[in-house]
């Protein structure tokens, strides 16, 4: 009978819920009937949870979120001292995911190591590694030699010296750098003054040259079992191409960069999972839905839309509610010239001039049929 | 050798290389009277500038001068003063006080009490009670509350009302609010006495007790005794003055005062000006009610050249009489006539308005402790003590936690004990009587030394559970009474241009459902109740099925067309106003909004 009864309920209840019931009948030793009586409370709580037909999900949905947000200007806390990473918390973060931001202010990166790398040594060195030198962190001395034009570089570890030649020969055209002894060489093809000289000196000194560009720092981490590497500077797709790092669970909070290198779907969870724990950390709770809403409609044409008028605000197909909304001037006059017409369909161009919005009770007609019809 | 810069009043000078010794020599002439007391200077050795201040609109302050660790205010100068030998001006001749501004201020080291005093002093306050402002002064025990509450409770001393000026029979302010029976708080500071408080005091001694009242004094709201009321407590007189002007203008027209004359535009019925006397005033001592005339006056009308005048042979003018605010009453109390400074006569009548606080009326102590009157009880349903004592007023104990007001439970304390003993207690700030003398003094008058008591229930007789916290307070009403501010609308007025409701309790408005408001309502999709409350402004426009612009309608053929196309077939659509007003708006633009329209 049970069997049955699970079959039945399957199609009608998400199997998480049957899963939590699965449970509750175990832990509280029910009987069939019980169990079929629990299941008949928890389908009627939970299709009265349901959105119904008409239900203004996208507003519901903007007040859920904006509400707890007005909160949240109001105390911010600071981590006064607290040693670690420096991350953009509270409205700050909110408004730089909405209004997708290209440049996080504070990128950063949670590396999770494959398990024959996760101990503390092994963490140590792969942060060590990653962390990007270039060519001034590697140096030790440099001579800009005035009779013959050319420079000299010394570095500390003198084994590196062929790498860092063939980098600079890369880096910077009409220059010729060779392993002298333990001197690096570089001369110049060609006259060249005292001025150029010390710019390119400067220009070298910025070359790449270890570690993995735009990762400024790292620092190790222990969380619950795991050793996690968190980073300063974010560069997700060198990352994982490292034999240390586990790629499953490695995430930057970089969601432009998420969405290049992983697809708009992670972006959108990216979204979700960021948004919640901006929201978290400040100790105010939204249900994942509002917030899974919203993510999906910055990420539902596949690129990542802002919340705005230059994204999701600015993609309204009515002219009114655009002009309506922000920069009216430029909307009424690009719709003037190019002959757009408003359908009238929303519900802010309906409220406007004074009509039933197509939402809610209002979404609905009652067609009845007459007499005459019949005939 | 660095050298200092010598500016006077911001100008420069010159430079010095011995800078204190200029400071030194300008202290030194003033204080012995050889120049003017009004000089401030001073030497900022970071900047290397001597900066002599003379110039007007500086505030400057008197400090006791100190020399060597000495007050020159001694025991001597004490004796003096008080067998008025010497006056203030004598102290500052002789070089005992001086004044500081703000510049000078910086190189001063001032100590706020006469024992604190130590060798690198320069000066001394006159008493530590100097550093409260004037409202703040006539908080008694403010070193007791929490600094913030003192802020409060002095922004609200400068609220409440009392007898703000003497005169106040003789004065036409615009607006003003006088107490009926004020009193001097029992339990005061050296402030009250210092300003001649007894000739404007602002609240009355009342008897407070600290407890529940049927849950009508939750949120800080406070219970008051009805008998209380019904004996003068708090209760107050709105003074409000209304003026009209007899003004002449251009081509010899002038206002005419009197009755206005019946049918002259305006012109509001015999029965709205029956109280007006023959020269068209209003007699003291009449009872006025909501919009009712005051002062008759007709004016010539603004823009001539009206058909009006030609077609219908009305006389040239208009009713502007002077009435009384909407929602407002009163009993008119005085007129005046005067006349302005270009020789126009000038008429004002000043209406006077009882009163008697009222449920919603905003009251306070002075420990930024405010509530509105939650409920009026009548004397004999209010708690009693074993002598009979009832209180005036219930304030919820909630109010007392969070806010750490331990001034105001002294204050409590304090006033038992002066209305008992029938002395004032002065007790200023950071010089309070302290509290173990004033718990002693209760105790010897035959009361707990924590000032509660046992207290029965007034309705059932019973005792009630537990003692019950209580004394006497200084209260104060303050300018934010309900009566001046109660407003509701069903239907009124609009707005000539875009038939919405007028704004504002004094026109009659309609209190605005915002866009916030009309989210939750989309929220809830509560489509029709939205529509309902947006069609304020709902017109009937008619539109050409053809061009799509608003057409017209021709009353006396009784015929709809197009203006634009001439076209008679004519759909008549409900909008709002504002949308038609909007359409308007753009065509000024050159933007062609063409209205196209579905069968339905």
């Amino acid at each position: 009978m049970s069997k049955e009864l699970q079959i039945n309920y399957s199609n009608e209840l998400p199997k998480k819920l049957l899963d939590e019931v699965n449970e509750v009948v175990k832990s509280k030793k029910l009987n069939a009937s019980q169990k079929m009586k629990l299941l008949e409370e928890v389908k009627k709580t939970y299709l009265n949870s349901n959105y119904n037909p008409g239900d203004v999900i996208g507003i519901l949905a903007a007040q859920s979120i904006s509400e707890p947000a007005t909160q949240m200007t109001m105390r911010t806390y600071h981590f006064a001292g607290t040693a670690g990473l420096k991350v953009t918390y509270g409205l700050p973060r909110l408004i730089e995911i909405f209004d997708a931001k290209k440049n996080p202010e504070t990128p950063t990166m949670t590396i999770l190591l494959k398990s024959s790398h996760n101990s503390a040594e092994g963490a140590k060195k792969f942060a060590e590694n990653i962390v990007e030198k270039k060519i001034e962190n590697a140096v030790d001395k440099v001579f800009i030699n005035l009779n013959d034009s050319s420079i000299d570089i010394e570095l500390i570890d003198k084994k590196k010296n062929n790498k860092a030649a063939q980098l600079i020969n890369e880096g910077i055209k009409d220059i010729e750098a060779k392993t002298k002894g333990n001197k690096i060489s570089i001369i110049f093809k060609g006259e060249i003054n005292i001025k150029e000289l010390t710019k390119i000196k400067e220009k070298i000194m910025l070359i790449h040259f270890e570690g993995i560009p735009n990762v400024i720092n790292a620092i190790v981490r222990k969380e619950n079992d795991d050793w996690v590497v968190n980073t300063v500077g974010t560069n997700l797709g060198s990352i994982l191409e490292r034999d240390e790092v586990n790629i499953q669970k490695t995430v930057t909070n970089d969601i432009q960069e998420t969405a290049n290198i992983l697809g708009i779907e992670a972006a959108r969870n990216l979204i979700i999972s960021e948004t919640m724990k901006t929201m978290q950390e400040q100790g105010l709770e939204v249900d994942i839905r509002h917030i899974m809403l919203l993510s999906d409609t910055i990420t539902f044409d596949g690129g990542i839309m802002s919340i705005g008028r230059y994204g999701v605000a600015g993609a309204k197909s009515s002219v009114l509610s655009k002009a309506a909304f922000e920069e009216t001037i430029k909307h009424l006059v690009k719709a003037s010239i190019h002959k757009e017409s408003d359908n009238f369909q929303g519900i802010f161009e309906n409220v406007m001039i004074g009509q039933v919005i197509p939402s809610g009770t209002g979404m609905f007609d009652l067609i009845a049929k007459s007499e005459d019809d019949d005939e | 050798m660095v050298r200092a810069d010598v500016f006077v009043d911001g100008k420069y000078m010159g430079s010095s290389e011995s800078p204190k010794k200029i400071v030194e020599t300008i202290k030194e002439k003033r204080r012995t009277g050889n120049i003017t007391e009004q000089i401030n200077v001073a030497y900022h050795p970071h900047l290397e500038e001597v900066k002599v201040t003379t110039d007007i609109g500086r505030v400057r302050r008197p400090l006791i001068i100190i020399e060597n660790g000495k007050s020159k205010f001694t025991d001597e100068v004490y004796e003096n003063l008080k067998e008025n030998k010497i006056k203030w001006s004598d102290l500052i001749k002789t070089g005992i006080i001086e004044y500081l501004d703000s510049e000078e201020e910086e190189n001063s080291y001032i100590a706020i009490k006469e024992e604190n005093v130590t060798k690198n002093h320069t000066h001394l306050e006159l008493d530590p009670s100097t550093i409260l402002g004037f409202s703040a002064s006539f908080i008694p025990y403010a070193e007791y509350d929490r600094g913030d509450r003192v802020n409060y409770g002095a922004k609200m001393v400068g609220q409440s009302i009392g007898i703000f000026s003497t005169n106040f029979l003789e004065r036409t302010d615009t607006k003003s609010n006088v107490m009926v029976y004020p009193q001097e708080p029992i339990v005061q500071t050296n402030a009250h006495k210092i300003i001649n408080y007894q000739s404007h005091p602002n609240g009355m001694n009342l008897i407070i007790a600290v407890g529940c009242y049927e849950g009508y004094n939750i949120e800080d709201a406070v219970i008051i005794n009805k008998s209380s009321l019904e004996r003068g407590v708090l209760w107050s007189y709105l003074y409000r003055t209304y003026e009209a002007e007899q003004k002449r203008y251009l081509g010899g027209q002038e206002d005419k005062m009197g009755i206005p004359e019946a049918g002259i535009k305006g012109y509001m019925g015999e029965d709205a000006y029956k109280q007006l006397s023959e020269d068209g005033i209003i007699n003291p001592e009449e009872k006025i009610n909501n919009e009712g005339v005051l002062i008759g006056k007709m004016s010539p009308l603004r823009f001539l050249g009206t058909m009006d005048q030609f077609i219908t042979g009305v006389e040239n003018i208009r009713e502007t009489s002077v009435k009384l605010r909407y929602g407002d009453k009163g009993i008119v109390d005085r007129v005046f006539l005067s006349e302005s400074t270009e020789g126009n006569k000038i008429i004002k009548t000043v209406i006077r308005d009882l009163k008697v606080p009222e449920i919603g009326d905003k009251l306070a102590s002075r420990h930024g402790q405010k509530g509105i009157i939650g409920l009026i009880v009548p004397a004999e349903d209010m708690p009693f003590t074993e002598e009979g004592i009832v209180p005036d007023i219930i304030f919820n104990p909630h109010g007392i936690p969070s806010r750490m007001t331990m001034g105001k439970l002294l204050e409590i304390i304090a006033g038992k004990v002066a209305a008992l003993s029938g002395e004032k207690i002065t007790s200023s700030i950071f010089n309070p009587v302290p509290e173990n003398e004033i718990r002693s003094r209760l105790e010897k008058h035959g009361y707990n030394n924590d000032g509660k008591e046992k207290m029965f229930d007034g309705r059932t007789g019973e005792e009630l559970e537990s003692e019950i916290f209580i004394g006497n307070i200084f209260y104060q009403k303050l300018d934010h009474l309900v009566s001046n501010k109660i407003h509701a609308r069903s239907r009124g007025p609009v707005t000539l241009l875009t038939k919405q409701p007028t704004e504002g309790r004094s026109k009659e408005g309609g209190l605005r459902l915002g866009e916030m408001e009309k989210d939750c309502l989309i929220a809830h999709g509560a489509a029709l109740t939205l529509k309902e409350r947006f069609d304020s402004d709902k017109t009937p426009v008619p539109i050409c099925t053809e061009c799509g612009f608003v057409a017209i309608e021709d009353k006396i053929k009784n015929k709809y067309f197009c203006t634009i196309c001439g076209n008679s077939k004519i759909t008549e659509i409900e909008i709002s106003y504002a949308f038609k007003l909007m359409l308007d708006e753009l065509k000024s633009m050159l933007i062609y909004p063409k209205i196209v329209m579905k069968e339905e």
